[in-house]
């Protein structure tokens, strides 16, 4: 029970939960979204300035649980620098993980590994997922410049 | 209070107490199995009954009973296993009328739980009664159940919804009250226990000002009704919405008491079999109260396994459930208060409030601290308590909420305060 309990808080997942990165606010992005978790009531932000074809600045404003401030941190950790296609493809191995599906067993996941203790509590999924699902949704909506219709995760 | 109040006596014989004694907890623990259950190797301390309670060993018994040994439907057929289903059912509702004061039984319609009982008045009395420009009135510390259907009516015929706000303290603040409850008003709505603040309303008091102005008054008790005598003729409430599984019942179960004449005058929402008297090709005549309201198969085996719920409080008597509430509630107000990090929704007096406390944390956020509880064994629900606006009102996007009943103990309330301690060291705070 509680050596599950600390495969969920992972020391690096409090580490982020505390002081998350991306934490400020960045001007005239070119991307931004606004993701809810209704019943959780958890808000995330995530506003993106691009040079060329890469993340140059991440905000991720989010108030929320322990598991949805990490990895939301974590997401604006991992891809300033990444270009939106690149961003999606990671996207991917995040919902991977956290459903327990196969992932390239070589991929280095840094701290995004320790999101896989998650997958044990199925109800926590949607908040490990909020950052990254905005995120997304943001992307494909291609409306760069604003903000589009808020992301529910529900 | 940390032990000894609750104790057994000795020489008491196992089984109920007799009405009008204490209640003792430990002992009518031993008549629901679920709470023999380990929870991640821990023993259950269920506080979650504001959500649903747990069920005694002779509902769980009446239920495999029935479908064993009665099953049949109801109100059709001539043979003996029709007959005895029918009374079964038909034993339930008289059961319901007595328990909220001794109502007709025609005034008991059995629902799937209190929201439809809620949207069956929105959708009939509401849509063909309220007009555009009459006034609702409902009050800030609803359940989306005793909300949603009064948006929505309001929307569809074009009525102004206004609400009855709350004080810093969790009370309704009436100090306004004659402007809100105004003459053009046609219905007040409330809840009689808030699910978020414990907050019990002076529901008869709300109810003789809106028949004041000619108004009628539909009263939430899915949090009153199974924790404290309620008494729907006294109190003069024209409908009363409740369900049977958070008082013991099964769910799938719910009840709206009408007052008849309203009941009569109202065209049903779900039509078909059963609800019926007389069918032509081109013409119905509705059945008799309260069948008018029942179309279709209803749910027979679930109201028949309420009756040895509503036996069970009956024979511990609703005043013995609400005292023992009231030491439970002031023994986790007190303790819960020890925390200095811990904040406490509601009015702290317990004769204004019921056994549903919700708090927050500083620095844990409600689900990490409900994951945490949960580790421990101790259930209890995070979230918003499906009432937003209450929430956002509050300040906060979802509190803990720890709710008793008739089988919690002090010293379960001393798991909680020390887990919650507990918590603060895991997540480093302390």
């Amino acid at each position: 029970m509680s050596d599950q309990l600390s495969d969920l808080y992972r020391d690096i997942i409090m580490e982020h939960y505390r002081f998350p990165r991306g934490h400020h606010h960045v001007d005239h992005p070119d991307i931004s979204n606004q993701g809810k978790n209704p019943v959780c009531g958890d808000e995330i932000e995530i506003k993106l300035k691009m040079t060329g074809e890469k993340v140059e600045n991440i905000s991720v404003n989010c108030v929320g649980c322990a598991i949805s401030v990490a990895s939301g941190s974590m997401l604006a950790e991992i891809i300033e620098g990444k270009t939106l296609p690149e961003i999606k493809e990671i996207a991917e191995i995040v919902k991977k993980l956290l459903k327990g599906e196969d992932i390239d067993e070589n991929l280095d996941l840094g701290d995004l590994e320790a999101l896989r203790g998650v997958k044990k509590f199925p109800l926590r999924v949607k908040c490990a997922l909020l950052s990254w699902t905005t995120l997304v949704d943001a992307i494909n909506a291609g409306k760069f410049g604003k903000s589009i219709q808020t992301t529910s995760t529900e | 209070m940390k032990s000894g109040r609750m104790t057994t006596e000795p020489g008491e014989a196992i089984g109920l107490p007799a009405t009008g004694k204490a209640i003792d907890p430990v002992r009518i623990r031993k008549d629901f199995p679920l709470l023999k259950r380990r929870i991640n190797g821990q023993k259950l301390v269920y506080l979650d009954n504001a959500a649903t309670t747990q069920k005694p060993e002779t509902v769980l018994d009446a239920l495999d009973a029935y479908y064993s040994q009665t099953n049949a439907n109801v109100h059709r057929g001539l043979h003996t296993l029709a007959e005895e289903a029918t009374s079964a059912y038909e034993a339930t509702r008289d059961k319901v009328a007595s328990f909220i004061g001794g109502v007709k039984r025609e005034e008991i319609i059995f629902t799937r739980n209190a929201t439809e009982s809620i949207n069956i008045v929105a959708s009939s009395w509401g849509t063909e009664n309220i007009k555009s420009g009459d006034r609702i009135v409902i009050t800030q510390m609803e359940h989306h159940a005793n909300l949603i259907p009064w948006i929505m009516l309001a929307k569809k015929n074009g009525a102004d919804l206004q609400y009855i706000p709350i004080d810093a303290n969790g009370y309704l603040d009436l100090s306004h009250i004659n402007d809100i409850i105004n003459p053009r008003t046609k219905l007040v709505a409330l809840t009689h226990m808030s699910n978020v603040l414990g907050t019990i309303n002076p529901v008869e008091e709300i109810i003789s000002l809106a028949h004041k102005v000619g108004a009628i008054a539909l009263v939430d008790g899915a949090q009153s009704v199974p924790h404290m005598p309620v008494n729907a003729r006294a109190m003069n409430a024209d409908f009363l919405a409740f369900s049977a599984h958070k008082m013991l019942g099964p769910t799938g179960i719910g009840i709206l008491y009408g007052k008849e004449e309203l009941l009569r005058g109202m065209t049903p929402v779900t039509f078909g079999g059963e609800m019926i008297s007389l069918v032509t090709f081109n013409d119905v005549t509705w059945a008799e109260l309260p069948w008018k309201f029942e179309a279709g198969t209803p749910n027979i085996a679930d109201a028949v396994a309420f009756s040895p719920a509503l036996d069970y409080l009956s024979q511990i008597g609703m005043d013995a459930v609400r005292q023992h509430e009231k030491e439970l509630t002031g023994y986790a107000l007190d303790r819960l208060s020890e925390i200095d990090s811990l904040k406490i929704y509601g009015p702290r007096n317990i004769e204004h409030r019921g056994g549903a406390v919700s708090f927050t944390d500083s620095d844990i956020h409600p689900h990490d601290l409900a994951q945490f509880l949960d580790s421990r064994g101790i259930a209890l629900r995070a979230g918003h308590h499906c009432a937003q606006p209450l929430a956002r009102l509050l300040g906060v996007s979802s509190t803990a909420r720890a709710s008793f009943y008739i089988y919690n103990t002090s010293d379960e309330i001393d798991m909680l305060h020390d887990a919650l301690k507990e918590a603060r060291r895991y997540f480093k705070y302390e």
